[in-house]
């Protein structure tokens, strides 16, 4: 696993905030605010903060190499700017050391299953690139329990992981609902859920396709089930740092390719045929027609570097979490909007 | 040249013409100034450097932030807390927690500590062994690992609470932690609390008296029948005739957990046992080691006089070995406080916990950081201040 990670990968693997706290002091950062694309460049790789370990969305398999949905979009972003998706070094964080490793320019973007709040946008310093994954909160429970709904949950004991949207969520929820509830609290993901499956709490709660992708790892998933209700929106998505509007661009607009090439069915498979295509859209999408990839600092092939590389939305997110993954979650609000969903494509124009 | 003799003589008495850095106390002075403006200097770079990071990477700062609705749950509270308090107050819910777990931790450490230490120069071959034993296992585990060890491996593997451990008179033991019956008190009670408040009064006293009257005949008066009958003997009685003014509430099974009575959280459970546990290790060396440090004379000398081998301990060498066992003692008191923010690995919201939570919520990073490391040093710098005057009061005892 430490193969994977670069020093610097490493040592945040070690810290708590405090050393990158110490980042933002000492005026570390600063010099990552610029322009962030060259940073990228100069240094080789694309260094992209990830989940500590969720399967489906950013885990090491067993050979030690990071796989899952928001992996595939670091290596996305990688491809676009290099023609390599291999060239981006994973940088686990915590949910309470994530937004302070961004601040502090330790990592470039962050992708990491994190919800856009408005305080977020607004009091961090951060920006939301686009929602790669629309998701809301719910629970799961031991089938031998007897629960079949959220609202059958008073004077439960409930795990979760501190410093999220959804532990704010859950207060509110019980409480609208006047319910109570024994919150136990966790720093890190894995001790939350192996608190859960050891029977500390009756319930786990966070976004439903990590309670999917939690159901894994447990010692007997069959034993557990998710519960029908979404008690919260959590539209998850990329963020990087305010004031550098190129690398705003390149994490966006690398989302909408991806969401686009779906459209026009682009895949990994058939990119470079779609090259010759008739279509106007397509061949502006890849680059054929017009100067769209070296407007954002990239070459004009980016978009087939990007579809070579990880292939467009839809597969990503069937290799990774889709019905013909073990997480077997459903498109649902995550289909193209052309398909009864609401992820939906910006125009290359 | 006229009067050379009335120009030379204030020179002699001057002193002699050096230079300024060749003297010791001016030079002082100006070595300490220079350093003094260095050090002030760097604080104040940090201080705007901060901020003008903060400022430029748009991130809010300030500690405004601690009026605002702290909208999460608490688990512990000692006092009473909501999601509507703010986030200053929730992080004084954690710092009482940080202080109830260092307290308790220092007293049973101090126990263990003291039981083992002096284990370890038992003259009984099998106390002498598991005293080693204990000091030489847990002196060498991280504690993180034993605190992960009784929470995970001893507490986590206990039955679900429909299937809780009955330890009689309404105790039970499950994964959800230990739970006991809640005393409830009835308006008379304070009979009860009166006559225990006097008892303990009239125990004072009593020693007092047969203490002076050892002096005055050199005849001893046993104390404890009469401290116990007046401590616990009194009371009881009492809360008889008042007609017992307290029942006692029994906690109920309920779909999830058990409901009413006192709860002990496991993870308490787990940070204080293995905290309790780990210095203990250390505290039984330190034991062990202030009463190899009095001479062996002192105890031979007692023993000539007839006294028997617990007052010894007691009178004779335990007073003089704490004057060797307070300092180092210390410093495992404030490791123990401080090893308490390990408490977030296994969610007792400690004040590291709870800290953590507000610094993710509101992304100030930078004012968190610097709370929690005002409060563990307010913290350590107040036990080192008792301790250093509980010394000082210790070391008067040699004559």
């Amino acid at each position: 696993m430490f193969g994977q990670l670069g020093k610097q990968g490493w040592l945040i693997m070690k810290a708590t905030s405090l050393p990158l706290a110490l980042g933002l002091v000492l005026g570390l950062g600063a010099a990552a605010h610029a322009a962030t694309l060259d940073d990228v460049k100069a240094k080789g790789f694309l260094q992209c903060g990830a989940n500590t370990g969720l399967p489906g969305f950013a885990a090491p398999d067993n050979a030690g190499n990071w796989t899952g949905f928001d992996v595939d979009y670091c290596r996305a972003v990688a491809a676009a700017i290099f023609g390599d998706p291999s060239k981006v070094k994973f940088t686990p964080l915590s949910a309470k050391e994530r937004f302070t490793a961004l601040q502090s320019g330790e990592v470039d973007v962050l992708i990491r299953n994190t919800t856009w709040t408005m305080s977020r946008d607004t009091s961090l310093g951060l920006k939301f690139a686009g929602v790669n994954y629309y998701d809301g909160q719910g629970f799961m429970v031991r089938k031998d329990l007897g629960v079949s709904s959220a609202l059958e949950l008073s004077g439960a004991s409930i795990c979760v992981q501190t410093g999220t949207t959804t532990e704010l969520n859950l207060a509110d929820y019980f409480r609208a609902n006047k319910m109570d509830y024994n919150p136990v609290v966790f720093e890190k993901l894995d001790e939350t859920n192996s608190a859960y499956d050891s029977g500390r709490c009756d319930a786990l709660t966070t976004d439903a396709s990590g309670l999917y992708a939690t159901r894994l790892t447990m010692k007997s998933p069959g034993d557990h089930m998710v519960l029908p209700e979404i008690i919260s929106k959590e539209p998850l998505g990329p963020v990087v740092r305010q004031g550098d509007d190129q690398w705003f661009n390149v994490v966006k607009w690398t989302h909408f390719a991806l969401l686009d090439a779906e459209e026009l069915g682009v895949t990994q498979a058939n990119v470079e045929e779609m090259k010759t295509s008739d279509n106007p859209e397509i061949k502006r999408l890849l680059g054929v027609d017009g100067t769209f990839g070296q407007a954002i600092g990239l070459s004009n092939d980016w978009v087939v570097n990007i579809i070579k590389g990880v292939g467009n939305y839809g597969e990503i997110f069937e290799r990774n979490i889709g019905t013909s993954s073990p997480l077997e979650i459903e498109r649902g609000l995550n289909a193209l909007w052309t398909d009864g969903g609401i992820q939906y494509g910006m125009p290359v124009r | 040249m006229a009067h050379p003799i009335a120009e030379d003589a204030p020179l002699r008495t001057a002193e002699p013409r050096v230079s300024f850095l060749n003297d010791p106390v001016k030079r002082g002075l100006l070595v300490q100034f220079v350093l003094l403006v260095l050090v002030v200097g760097f604080f104040a770079w940090i201080v705007t450097n901060t901020a003008e990071n903060l400022q430029r990477a748009n991130i809010a700062s300030g500690f405004g932030f601690l009026d605002y609705r702290a909208g999460f749950d608490i688990a512990q509270s000692v006092v009473p807390y909501s999601q509507d308090a703010s986030y200053g107050y929730a992080l004084l819910v954690g710092f009482i927690n940080t202080l109830v777990v260092a307290v308790l931790g220092v007293v049973i450490a101090s126990f263990i500590g003291l039981l083992v230490g002096i284990g370890r120069l038992s003259s009984n071959w099998l106390v002498r062994q598991i005293s080693t034993a204990y000091v030489e296992t847990f002196r060498n585990i991280p504690p993180l690992l034993v605190i992960f060890f009784w929470y995970f491996g001893v507490l986590a593997v206990l039955p679900q609470p429909r299937d809780a451990l009955s330890l009689g008179f309404g105790f039970s033991l499950s994964n959800r932690g230990m739970f006991t019956p809640r005393p409830l008190f009835e308006p008379a009670f304070w009979v009860v609390v009166a006559g225990f408040a006097v008892g303990i009064a009239m125990t004072v006293a009593f020693s007092a008296w047969a203490r002076r009257k050892q002096m005055r005949t050199g005849q001893q008066t046993r104390v404890l029948p009469a401290a116990l009958a007046l401590i616990v003997g009194l009371p009881l009685v009492l809360f008889v005739l008042a007609g017992s003014p307290m029942s006692l509430e029994f906690p109920q099974q309920t779909r999830f957990n058990l409901v009413g009575g006192l709860q002990v959280k496991p993870e308490f459970i787990a940070l204080m046992l293995a905290l309790s546990i780990y210095t203990a290790a250390f505290i039984a060396e330190i034991v062990r080691a202030g009463i190899l440090a009095v001479s062996h004379g002192q105890t031979e000398a007692a023993h000539s006089l007839g006294l028997r081998p617990g007052p010894t301990l007691r009178l004779i060498v335990i007073p003089q070995a704490l004057r060797v066992i307070i300092p180092p003692l210390t410093s495992q008191y404030l490791n123990l406080t401080k090893n308490s923010s390990l408490a977030v690995a296994i969610g007792y919201p400690d004040l590291v916990s709870v800290g953590g939570t507000i610094l993710n919520q509101t992304g100030q990073a930078v004012e968190i950081v610097i709370i929690w490391m005002a409060v563990y040093l307010g913290i350590s710098l107040a036990t080192s201040l008792f301790m250093n005057w509980f010394n000082r009061r210790v070391a008067l005892v040699e004559r």
